[in-house]
């Protein structure tokens, strides 16, 4: 059985196979997953923010924008180069409808963009996403392959 | 695991000017204000319904989904935002076994194992969070004279850990520490517990102490 390395909200850490990266019960938070295919090191990030701006923190992990950069220099400190990085993404869903233009209840939409804007500055790739809905995902990284696993209640399972 | 609040941690300065005596002072309104959310659930379903003493959590994010059961627990969750001077959000948790035994009281009807809950008993959900809300509010608003206005119930069914991250969202703005007050409704005869979580967002506690008079 390979290691199941755990991340919890606004966190992030790095693995190296055979380890497998997860985070359960993705909402409107975002799952973002970097790879290196020469050197298998893999990073996940679980995002809860749009952006650092507005907000007073210690904690780079919350974020898109501050989030990309810090998984980035974690994973070049375990052997990957960050022009090779690939990324996959997922999450981003609206779990609750309000009958108003609040927008908190976007939030899970403007977090899936400010996460691919945060990888365009950076040049990263983004190979595959499974974002928006309205359900919960959980999801497995593998550092082996590079293959995301995500699961739902309702609608199953897939990789991608 | 990456180190959330390297730069000094844990306890929060959100948190860390709010005493002991604050936060009993807090679980004394919570429990007058759940006292009457029981009440009101009580004669909705015409059962003896029974409350526990409210725990207040300090918490970092990443360990708020533990509180009810790990993030990937299958609940039906009513999410609620209250606003007013002190804003708060308001999340009930129900395991989905209790939400079909509470919904098919209510209904008049039985919930096979696989079956999920229709809209109709969605909307009926919805309706008791939204009465035991409305009851938890009065009694928070007549004893700090401050409104609170509770917004339209918005519910979901699916992970736990998903239906908080909305929630969390609200208050991830301002800090990396949860507050939450949490109290558990249980009827016993049908085995039904409900999870009432109250979470005021940053600077709600300060005017509500600052309401009813309670220095830190």
């Amino acid at each position: 059985m390979a290691k199941i390395v755990k991340i919890g909200m606004a966190d992030l850490n790095v693995a190296l196979p055979p380890e497998v990266l997860q985070t359960c019960g993705l909402g409107s938070c975002v799952g973002i997953c970097l790879w290196d295919p020469v050197t298998k090191v893999a990073g996940m990030a679980h995002i809860m923010l749009p952006s650092s701006s507005h907000g007073k923190s210690v904690n780079d992990a919350k974020f898109a924008d501050t989030a990309v950069p810090l998984l980035i220099d974690e994973m070049g400190k375990r052997g990957a180069h960050k022009t090779r990085l690939v990324a996959k993404i997922a999450g981003g869903a609206q779990m609750f409808s309000f009958y108003s233009d609040n927008d908190i209840m976007k939030i899970g939409e403007r977090n899936a963009q400010a996460v691919k804007a945060a990888l365009q500055a950076v040049k990263i790739k983004l190979l595959a996403e499974d974002t928006g809905g309205n359900f919960g995902r959980t999801i497995e990284f593998y550092a082996e392959n590079g293959q995301l696993y995500v699961r739902t209640i309702n609608l199953g399972e897939k990789y991608i | 695991m990456y180190e959330v609040g390297k730069k000094g941690d844990a306890a929060m300065p959100l948190y860390e000017n709010i005493s002991e005596f604050q936060l009993d002072a807090f679980r004394e309104i919570g429990t007058i204000g759940a006292g009457n959310g029981a009440t009101a659930l009580s004669q909705l379903m015409n059962r003896k319904v029974s409350m526990s003493v409210p725990s207040i959590k300090i918490l970092p994010f990443a360990q708020v989904p533990d509180v009810v059961g790990g993030a990937e627990k299958l609940v039906a969750g009513v999410f609620t935002t209250v606003e007013g001077p002190a804003p708060c959000n308001i999340l009930f948790l129900f395991p989905i076994v209790s939400a079909k035994v509470l919904v098919g009281h209510l209904m008049d009807c039985k919930y096979l194992e696989n079956e999920g809950i229709d809209d109709v008993g969605k909307s009926a959900l919805a309706e008791v969070v939204n009465i035991v809300n409305g009851a938890y509010l009065n009694s928070l608003g007549s004893f700090t004279s401050l409104h609170f206005i509770p917004s339209v119930p918005a519910l979901a069914i699916d992970m736990a850990g998903a239906l908080l991250d909305t929630v969390l969202a609200q208050i991830g703005m301002a800090g990396d520490h949860a507050l939450l007050m949490e109290t558990v409704f249980s009827e016993i005869e049908e085995n039904v517990t409900g999870h009432f979580f109250l979470l005021p967002e940053a600077g709600s506690l300060e005017k509500i102490m600052e309401a009813i008079g309670v220095k830190g």
